[in-house]
């Protein structure tokens, strides 16, 4: 499977999408920068966290302009996976991709920690190697993770099963604690927490190792045929 | 030459957590009676074509970039101005 890491000015995080997905899945990827107008030879999409554009404005504002950003469009159109982490939530958001925003966390600190999440929704291609309700140990790092929508999107967020993570204890403020949520299609994920940070017991945790096994397996029996 | 002033606020749904960091320093302070405090932002565009449907443009350009209407609400003025 070959992976596009789609690279901003102000991306930070990109190394560690990349590492994650050559080093620990096995899988391909490239770094794709953020003016290209082709993703058509790629399979899966993934925007990682950083400070596009140093937050100008809005986080992930600028960045949803980006000509890159028509090309993930067509992606997520197209149905194929395309994950966005941190930075890479907000810009979705920005873009109309996902619903909702991401808004200073409440006590208006950065934090940078491990947390405990857990897993809402393990029916998605994103999560089908967790089992609904486990709790994994993955790292956060955010000034801007908590999430607000409105009543009417919330309840369309519940009614889809659209809410795929949720914070085990509230720290940032985000509606009912959610940590990540997809689209309607649920082959888009956006989530705060950094589960390429944590894909190896050496730096401290695989527990998000099994969300990039996720995309490769639906991708696989999607894709490939068994003899 | 058109200069247009943007007023971005939060909408009265959203909470300001900022606004409010700030009104509590201003209660330390002794400005005990400040009530609210909500924290916005103000653009200034020039605008160099006089012939198009000005109120339209401006809009166009708050949806498309300068505001998030999810949690933001917006209002402008139009002045006329002179090319430096």
């Amino acid at each position: 499977m070959k992976f596009a890491v789609i690279v901003f000015p102000g991306s930070n995080c990109d190394l560690d999408m990349y590492h994650a997905v050559k080093d620990e899945l096995g899988e391909e990827a490239d770094y794709v920068w953020h003016d290209s107008t082709d993703l058509s030879g790629y399979d899966g999409i993934l925007l990682p966290g950083g400070f596009s554009y140093g937050d100008y404005l809005r986080c992930g504002a600028i960045a949803q302009s980006s000509p890159v950003m028509d090309e993930v469009k067509k992606a997520a159109e197209a149905g194929k996976p395309v994950l966005g982490i941190c930075n890479g939530f907000q810009i979705l958001t920005e873009a109309g991709i996902l619903p909702g925003v991401l808004l200073r966390n409440k006590n208006l600190k950065f934090m940078c920690r491990t947390v405990t999440l857990k897993v809402e929704n393990a029916n998605t291609q994103f999560t089908n190697e967790y089992a609904e309700g486990q709790e994994i140990r993955i790292p956060i790092a955010h000034g801007e993770g908590n999430y607000y929508c409105d009543d009417a999107t919330y309840e369309q967020l519940k009614k889809n099963n659209q809410i795929v993570f949720s914070y085990a204890n509230d720290f940032n403020g985000s509606r009912n604690n959610i940590a990540g949520i997809t689209n309607e299609r649920g082959n888009v994920l956006g989530m705060m927490p950094h589960p390429e940070r944590a894909v190896s017991d050496l730096i401290g945790g695989s527990d998000g190792l099994a969300l990039f096994k996720s995309i490769v397996k639906q991708w696989r029996e999607a894709n490939v045929s068994h003899a | 030459m058109k200069k247009v002033k943007i007023y971005v606020t939060l909408r009265e749904s959203v909470l300001d957590p900022q606004g409010s960091a700030v009104m509590g320093s201003l209660h330390k302070m002794g400005y005990g009676d400040v009530e609210d405090v909500r924290i916005g932002k103000y653009l200034e565009l020039l605008i160099s074509d006089d012939t198009r449907d000005i109120d339209a443009y401006v809009n166009e350009m708050c949806h498309k970039l300068l505001t998030n209407t999810v949690i933001e609400d917006y209002r402008f003025e139009i002045e006329e101005a002179v090319s430096q």
